[in-house]
């Protein structure tokens, strides 16, 4: 079933990892584990963005209105309907979905740049709405200080909870990615005319994508809420967004879990980043056209070529 | 009281024309570079931010005056085409075969480049510079009081839209582009220079980005993010006009500041929802946008 994507020592070194990732917070200080969590929310919010961009080749340019979206279910949730946090979880990625399939329908006439566009003028609305609509969503204040429950609300709670959610996700995504449909809509990214023609639906096929890649993002979102305790409108910009799919590309969206790794190396570059310069984002958009100029397969795409060619 | 909220209605629309004056500036010159050369370019907004910046402080150089005005319209934005065609020859014309997805993540890293640089030089601080003298005040039409300065940009509109025509129908250069734009490599193959061609209609592009910036820098707050605002309104400008069509970057411009403009009259709270809105139904039923696209 995994055909080629897992070799035997792969497989070991992620069960290392998993391993690896649930100790680590019995000896870490509180801000690494901080840090560990909110690089597991990201990649997972930049490997549901993949399902659509590396495996579909769709572009999906504002994929963070889904993240956001679900986030703002979640909190929402819990601080207008009052109701716990678990129901907000659970409801933040149908909401998402939802929000996803809608989205589709209108955009998934359209093709590569209109569609991406067509996107972010759809995300832009829905972040609009949520900018200025004070009453519900506390406009450009976000909300702050949402109650969580007592056994996630700890720094190492919530870390423990991100990462058995995120493991899940991604252990689901990658299933999708090798079930027929995942192989099916690989075929319609290298070749859609071909899919048509052999009497594949291609548009549905891409529809059920974007619901799957929107339902993770909630996920992820409500994740958010676990992470920081609190929502904000600029997690619907799309230029929040475009940095996701700057993550995608930096670990190489060709291979499953480069996302993940380029999500890790962006959030950590941030954290530490921002505290020794206010000139991150500089710093971040020169690696971005270094990655692009010479390794545009990513990073974990680079090494995957080399260990080919030395194999041969 | 009808008559009074009719005339409103009419100035609304006035100005919502002379911000289209504005938007169709920065969007023509950002579909010329995607028609010709076919870059989705992101950091054409922070050259229109820099515009501005750059306006602000020519015109602050020279004490605010009217003197200062016009100098900083008339210098700030070929610096601003200065640092494009450093960037156009310097890294981007290396890269003119990639995927559009590639070019706009580079494009998009050079913004995020050039908006920090602007912080660097500029600081974090939002700058406003008030009308010239010239421009100062407002002229009566129908009863209703009309900026000046929104005045002279509702007469701009027509001669910046005359000019990119006979730009791109008449002079040699523009009818090489929209050569290069149908077919890049027949251009080439008959000896033509393309890659000169292509710095010189990207440099007009940008210039056009610079100069949307010096003509709103005494109209609203010059701010870091200002470049984020633009640039989503200018693709979607660019994207229901019909991609590389400037009569269609001038089509959605009108639709794009009317909308605006008369939404504030109806919903205040939500008038920046109308033309995403507008944009929505526009390509609901034309999906390739409203006009012919050179792609």
């Amino acid at each position: 079933m995994f055909n080629g994507l897992f070799s035997k020592k792969s497989f070991g070194l992620l069960i290392l990892a998993l391993i690896v990732l649930a100790l680590l917070p019995q000896f870490l200080p509180r801000f690494y584990i901080y840090l560990l969590a909110v690089i597991l929310v990201a990649g997972l919010l930049a490997t549901s963005l993949n399902v659509v961009l590396g495996f579909g080749g769709m572009f999906q340019f504002h994929h963070g209105v889904f993240y956001g979206f679900g986030a703002y279910t979640a909190a929402l949730v819990v601080t207008k309907a009052g109701l716990s946090y678990w129901l907000g979880f659970a409801a933040a990625p149908l909401t998402a979905a939802l929000l996803g399939l809608v989205m589709g329908i209108i955009c998934i006439r359209l093709s590569k740049l209109y569609f991406g566009m067509l996107q972010i003028s759809l995300g832009s609305l829905v972040w609009v709405v949520v900018f200025r609509w004070y009453d519900l969503t506390g406009g450009d204040d976000g909300i702050h200080g949402i109650p969580l429950p007592d056994i996630i609300y700890s720094t190492t709670g919530g870390y423990y909870f991100i990462f058995a959610v995120t493991s899940v996700c991604l252990l689901l995504m990658f299933l999708i990615a090798c079930s027929p449909f995942g192989r099916t809509f690989q075929a319609i990214r290298d070749n859609p005319e071909r899919c048509e023609a052999l009497g594949v639906n291609v548009r549905r096929h891409q529809l059920i994508g974007l619901v799957f890649a929107s339902f993770f993002a909630g996920i992820a979102g409500a994740l958010f809420v676990v992470a920081e305790g609190s929502v904000f409108p600029d997690l619907l910009f799309w230029s929040l967004s475009l940095e996701i799919l700057i993550m995608c590309l930096l670990g190489g969206w060709f291979i499953f879990l480069g996302p993940l790794f380029g999500a890790a190396a962006i959030v950590t570059l941030r954290i530490f980043g921002s505290t020794y310069t206010d000139y991150w984002s500089a710093v971040l958009g020169v690696i971005m056209m270094l990655t692009i100029l010479f390794l545009p397969d990513g990073i974990l795409g680079f090494f995957r070529k080399k260990t080919i060619k030395s194999e041969e | 009281m009808e008559n009074l909220t009719l005339n409103a209605l009419f100035q609304q629309i006035l100005i919502g024309l002379s911000r289209t004056t504005i938007l169709f500036m920065v969007a023509s010159g950002l579909t010329l570079v995607l028609g010709v050369l076919r870059i989705p370019n992101v950091f054409h907004g922070s050259l229109y931010m820099i515009g501005a910046f750059l306006t602000y402080t020519i015109a602050q150089y020279f004490g605010f005056g009217t003197t200062g005005f016009w100098v900083g319209l008339a210098v700030a934005p070929l610096l601003v085409a200065l640092i494009s065609i450093a960037i156009e020859r310097g890294i981007l014309r290396t890269l003119y075969d990639r995927e559009h997805l590639m070019l706009l993540l580079f494009t998009f890293s050079i913004s995020m480049v050039l908006s920090d640089a602007v912080k660097f030089v500029w600081g974090a601080k939002f700058r406003s510079m008030s009308v010239p003298p010239f421009f100062e005040g407002a002229v009566d039409i129908l009863g209703m009081p009309f900026p000046r300065y929104n005045l002279f940009l509702l007469c701009l509109g027509p001669f910046l839209a005359f000019g990119l025509w006979f730009l791109t129908n008449k002079t040699k250069i523009g009818k090489i582009s929209r050569a290069a734009s149908v077919d890049r490599d027949m251009v080439d193959a008959i000896g033509i220079n393309v890659s000169l061609v292509f710095a010189s209609v990207f440099i007009i592009g940008c210039y056009l980005a610079g100069l949307g910036g010096a003509l709103i820098a005494p109209m609203q707050n010059i701010t870091q993010g200002m470049d984020h605002d633009i640039i989503i309104e200018a693709f979607l400008i660019v994207i229901i006009g019909g991609l590389g069509n400037i009569w269609g970057a001038l089509l959605g411009a009108l639709i794009f500041g009317l909308t605006s403009s008369i939404g504030i009259l109806i919903w205040p709270q939500f008038s920046i929802v109308l033309p995403y809105i507008a944009v929505i139904t526009v390509l609901s039923f034309r999906p390739n946008g409203l006009l012919k696209s050179v792609w």
